[in-house]
């Protein structure tokens, strides 16, 4: 199959690729990009391991193919942390011992930072509504809930 | 997993896509939000050689009222729908269904239009749109046509499109005063498709009486249902308990479910007794200005 031309933007960085039509996008950032900090778990649309931001919109990698990418900004978690400092999302997962086995937790990041965007007061509701597509194996929510309120308090205080 | 190749076209005009429809025949595959093709091509249930994504279209994103309807545009996401401001105030029962279709980052990528031509029956959409009376409008070289909802599903996976169409945007009536409506759906996790699920739509009159009702079901049969009996059972009747007891047993007669690992289908008849009452309570509520 004729391979095609994409140019995208992944953490700031630009990058020109030529890919086949069939490559998924966790593919294409982990073994083209090298960007392994998103992880592929369930391979099936389930657990939300790969999430990425794409355009500001908390997506599944595993989902899209790295030919629609093509024009557009990605973050992954490599590019939470700023000038050598964790992003306040890392910061509470530390704190507040937000992850075990720590899996889930690129996802979680990347979850917590576009819901954390747009909404930097959620009610604990709010917060477990918007993890219901991030599955902890370790069943680690209840910290996982609190980290992202420790970072949306740090978001209110002007963290990041 | 990894899908089969494919040949890949990302086309910048509705009527380029339609064209490339018509020139690849029917094996092309329309990509929009993905979440359920991808899916089945990774694990090669679908294996289509042409893909034809049309997420570059401009002006297909949109949600609006005009003409007595809302409508739906083809890249509309589940996501914008769940934050319309306009769907949460209007039509609730679209806004009840959307935030329960599979999980938020899903809803991110999928779309509205996506979750009908899909043509699956365990798909929420299908019998939300199907107890509202919805328009789907098609493109094609022939230009644009408007299917009824009801001849809309044909048969699993299966929808009234040909495939040099394109779903290009659903339109449902604005609901006259006083209606109100509800979707109920029983899954056994988040995300996860629905062991049986209730879309419930009505009208009263003044005196309490209903005027229109509209009831679909989601995943207890090969095709979407529409309950039809249940309609015309509510039509003209005050909707007391015992009308509710009643519909909700003649809903559980309708559907058509079969035993699978969500339940038996004796199980699933008897959800769907329970979600159409409560269902229909919720609608009747809402209907009279509650919540």
């Amino acid at each position: 199959m004729a391979k095609i031309e994409i140019n995208v933007r992944v953490n700031g960085v630009e990058h020109r690729a030529e890919v086949e039509p069939r490559l998924l996008l966790v593919h294409f950032l982990r073994e083209s990009l090298r960007l392994t900090g998103t992880h592929i778990g369930c391979d099936t649309s389930h657990c939300g391991a790969c999430t990425v931001v794409i355009d500001g919109r908390a997506v599944k990698s595993c989902t899209m193919f790295a030919a629609q990418v093509d024009g557009r900004e990605i973050l992954t978690v490599e590019g939470l942390e700023r000038d050598g400092k964790l992003h306040p999302l890392q910061e509470g997962f530390f704190q507040e011992h937000g992850l075990q086995c720590g899996y889930c937790t690129p996802g979680m990041l990347m979850t917590g930072y576009a819901f954390l965007n747009g909404n930097t007061a959620p009610t604990e509701d709010e917060i477990r509504h918007a993890i219901s597509g991030n599955l902890c194996r370790c069943t680690g929510y209840v910290n996982i809930v609190k980290a992202y309120q420790y970072a949306a308090a740090r978001l209110r205080e002007g963290g990041v | 997993m990894i899908p089969r190749g494919f040949e890949y076209f990302a086309p910048r005009a509705l009527n380029e896509a339609v064209s490339l429809l018509q020139q690849l025949g029917p094996d092309a595959k329309i990509l929009s939000g993905g979440q359920s093709l991808i899916p089945m091509m990774k694990l090669r249930l679908a294996s289509p050689p042409y893909i034809v994504d049309i997420n570059r279209i401009p002006d297909l994103n949109y949600v609006s009222e005009a003409n007595g309807s809302l409508r739906i545009g083809a890249l509309v996401r589940e996501s914008d729908l769940e934050i319309s401001p306009l769907v949460g105030s209007g039509y609730r029962l679209l806004a009840d269904t959307t935030k329960v279709i599979a999980d938020p980052l899903v809803r991110n990528q999928a779309t509205v239009c996506g979750n009908l031509a899909h043509g699956d029956p365990a798909n929420d959409h299908p019998a939300t749109m199907l107890a509202l009376e919805a328009t789907i409008v098609a493109i094609s070289p022939r230009g644009e046509r408007e299917i009824s909802i009801r001849d809309f599903f044909t048969g699993l996976f299966s929808t009234a499109l040909q495939p040099d169409e394109i779903l290009k945007e659903i339109r449902v009536p604005t609901p006259p005063p006083r209606s109100g409506g509800a979707y109920l759906k029983m899954e056994r996790k988040v995300g996860d498709y629905a062991t049986a699920g209730v879309a419930v739509q009505i009208t009263l009159d003044e005196a309490g009486v209903c005027q229109r009702a509209g009831v679909g079901l989601t995943n207890v049969s090969f095709i979407p249902l529409k309950a039809a009996k249940v309609e015309d059972f509510l039509k003209g009747k005050p909707l007391d308990a015992a009308a509710i007891k009643q519909a909700s047993e003649i809903a559980a007669a309708e559907s058509q479910p079969m035993d699978d690992i969500r339940g038996s289908a004796d199980y699933k008849r008897d959800l769907v007794r329970v979600l159409t009452a409560r269902a229909l309570k919720q609608a009747i509520d809402r209907a009279k200005g509650g919540a």
